[in-house]
């Protein structure tokens, strides 16, 4: 079992709340981990469209990703690809 | 007559009686339930998303087989709000907190992101408010037990008016019998222009109040070209639209009429009209639109959203079923385009300050043979189910090709070595889309069979403008004098060599370079399946001598938007 916290600069330039919302909730998804994103207010769930959608996180927002189980270390690395892909597909 | 002005969505212009589609009004009571009701309700809310579930599939499915893959995505974003835990949770620990009905909780729960999302200032975000409210209205319906009324029950032809359109809305229409639409509300990638767009009749969006002033059928004008819908035209308006109308009509016609023509110019230049594809169920609007072939066929999507590799076998099945649906018209494989703007999950890729000058392409495919060559050896034993080409993209130099080439010698030797048939003489071209390709193209053509021009990094590449930057978009002109030049030189160079040159960016789908591309000798364009009829239309319209003078005199003007007024201005004088 393994916890990791990883703090990541929102580089996408719609920010968490356009498509890349999207992706990183199917990503995040396919993981077993427990996976919260918060930034300076709110901590929300990382498997919920609502939740993310709700952080409403723009580009240069520093938010905290936390992936907790088995599979943490892959969830956060494939998740902070999302984040610091500088524009979508 | 009264002029509402809106947002210009869809192009086209329809005259025709208005219908209105009133916003539906769930009305929702606040019941108090005893302790022992509270599992009947979460086994009725549990009932209700896997119903809505299964209607969303449904709707997608045939949205997927009547529009495409595209618009049937949409519903993507619908079945994650259905799935979404955070929001299911709630709804949940609510009712057994509260012992209200569930579907008063849900809608409370539901108002309440709404009304969050509403304050975040997003384009896109307000998109996805609408594909909230459209699911939560499934929802609701199901747990009040209503059956949805629709724009199923049409029966002549009209012009839709509503606050907004929802895809369910759409999805649930008549096709044939609505001629356009007018909404209240929405914007230029709104629900309502997507559908208008593929529907391929004109919308005007963002119109205010356009359901308090339109009143049930009245007669209606929508202007999808300048985003003007006229209520109660007077006489002289009404004549002179209708003369567009019919003209739009009659070009559009024209179009068709000749998709299953061959693409030849008047004095018997045959072009091959090809098109790009991702998919491979784009294979049917491929050949719906009379595609003498596919110039493109990216294989990136192998690699998307995917944790772990694609094996050989799924390469191979796509591959082949392609080769064998579009048999014997021939099928160009790009290999592995992955990096620049396109994201990869497998690999551990460092970020670049520079991706499109990095490691990517055919510089990725060359340090990874693996992957490579697991992608050669699908081509190959595909190559024997049809008639199957391939391509590497972005090739700088002579070098690379050889390298490439001396990869995929490696592949054929290991299938020999399995007794795996494959077609041997499998045509390899090179993708020209990097400035110092296009001046060598004369040394590369030595060692490729074809060339195809890929516009879109041609241009970013040569005028130096990153195509993705808003602040410098400006400077991306295709009809620069300098692509212009780079593009004959790679034309004139393959022609030496005595090997055919298509074009499959974005610059050879664009009815007004048509003339002048076919003028400079382009042999093969491709480009996506919609813009088959126009282009063909084009082609047959001239001789392949006025192509050249129009080629010809192109070349002589010295700014991009001079190039791009010319040819504008020459295309209308040929399609009159």
């Amino acid at each position: 079992m393994a916890l990791i916290r990883k703090k990541i600069v929102v580089k996408n330039k719609q920010g968490l709340h356009a498509r890349p919302a999207a992706l990183f909730v199917q990503v995040a998804n396919k993981f077993d981990s427990r996976i919260t994103v918060s930034n300076d207010k709110e901590e929300v769930n990382g498997k919920s469209i609502m939740g993310i959608l709700m952080l409403g996180a723009e580009k240069g927002t520093l938010i905290v990703i936390e992936a907790d189980g088995e599979d943490a270390h892959s969830a956060i690395s494939e998740l902070e690809k999302i984040i610091s892909a500088e524009e979508e597909k | 007559m009264i002029e509402l002005k809106g947002i210009a969505a869809a192009s086209g212009i329809s005259i025709g009686p208005a219908y209105k589609i009133g916003k539906e009004e769930l009305v929702i009571e606040r019941e108090p339930i005893k302790e022992q009701d509270i599992p009947i309700q979460i086994q009725l809310f549990e009932e209700s998303l896997i119903k809505t579930r299964r209607e969303i599939i449904e709707l997608q499915k045939r949205i997927g087989l009547e529009m495409g893959q595209e618009e049937a995505e949409i519903f993507d974003a619908h079945l994650l709000v259905l799935e979404d835990r955070m929001l299911i949770e709630e709804v949940i620990s609510r009712l057994k907190k509260e012992k209200v009905n569930v579907a008063y909780i849900f809608s409370g729960v539901l108002k309440k992101y709404i009304d969050v999302f509403s304050k975040i200032e997003d384009e896109y975000l307000k998109e996805r408010i609408a594909d909230i409210n459209d699911v939560g209205k499934r929802i609701l319906r199901h747990l009040l037990g209503k059956e949805k009324k629709s724009l199923g029950d049409l029966k002549e032809k009209v012009i839709v008016v509503a606050h907004d359109l929802s895809p369910s809305d759409t999805a649930a229409m008549h096709k044939q019998l609505v001629s356009a639409f007018v909404t209240d509300i929405g914007g230029k990638t709104s629900h309502t222009a997507i559908m208008a767009k593929s529907l391929e009749i004109p919308a005007v969006v963002g119109v205010e109040e356009a359901t308090v002033k339109i009143k049930p059928s009245d007669l209606l004008i929508v202007d999808g070209n300048k985003g003007i819908v006229i209520i109660d035209p007077d006489e002289k308006t009404l004549q002179i639209y209708g003369q567009e109308e019919e003209r739009l009509k009659g070009i559009a016609q024209r179009f068709l009429s000749v998709k299953d023509a061959p693409a030849a110019t008047i004095d018997g230049r045959t072009i091959d009209i090809y098109a790009n594809i991702e998919f491979p169920d784009e294979v049917p609007s491929v050949k719906l639109h009379g595609a003498m072939g596919i110039g493109l066929y990216r294989t990136e999507f192998f690699y998307m959203n995917r944790k772990d590799l694609p094996l050989e076998e799924e390469h191979y099945q796509a591959y082949k079923y392609v080769a064998e649906e579009m048999k014997p018209y021939s099928v160009i494989i790009r290999t592995l385009d992955l990096g620049g703007d396109k994201f990869l999950s497998q690999f551990e890729i460092p970020s670049e300050m520079q991706p499109f000058l990095g490691w990517r392409a055919i510089r990725f495919c060359l340090a990874r043979p693996d992957i490579f060559k697991l992608q050669l050896r699908a081509i190959l034993r595909a190559s024997v189910h049809g008639n199957l080409k391939l391509m590497y993209p972005m090739i700088s130099g002579i070098e690379e090709l050889e390298q490439a080439n001396r990869i995929l010698e490696e592949a054929k030797e290991e299938l020999r070595n399995k007794g795996i048939p494959f077609n041997n003489d499998i045509p390899v071209g090179a993708m020209i889309e990097v400035p110092s390709a296009a001046m060598t193209a004369d040394i590369l053509a030595k060692q490729a069979d074809f060339f195809s021009i890929g516009t879109n990094d041609l241009i970013q590449y040569s005028l130096a403008v990153d195509r993705v930057n808003e602040k410098v978009a400006y400077l991306y002109e295709p009809a620069h004098p300098a692509v212009l030049r780079l593009i004959k030189n790679i034309i004139d160079a393959a022609h030496n060599a005595h090997i055919k040159v298509g074009m499959c960016g974005e610059m050879a789908g664009e009815p007004s370079f048509a003339l002048m591309l076919l003028g400079l000798g382009l042999d093969e364009f491709s480009m996506p399946p919609q813009v088959i009829p126009e282009l063909k239309y084009i082609i047959r319209c001239v001789t392949f001598k006025q192509a050249q003078e129009i080629a010809h005199q192109a070349l002589m003007l010295s700014t991009g938007r001079e190039v791009e007024e010319f040819s504008h201005a020459k295309l209308n004088e040929v399609l009159k």
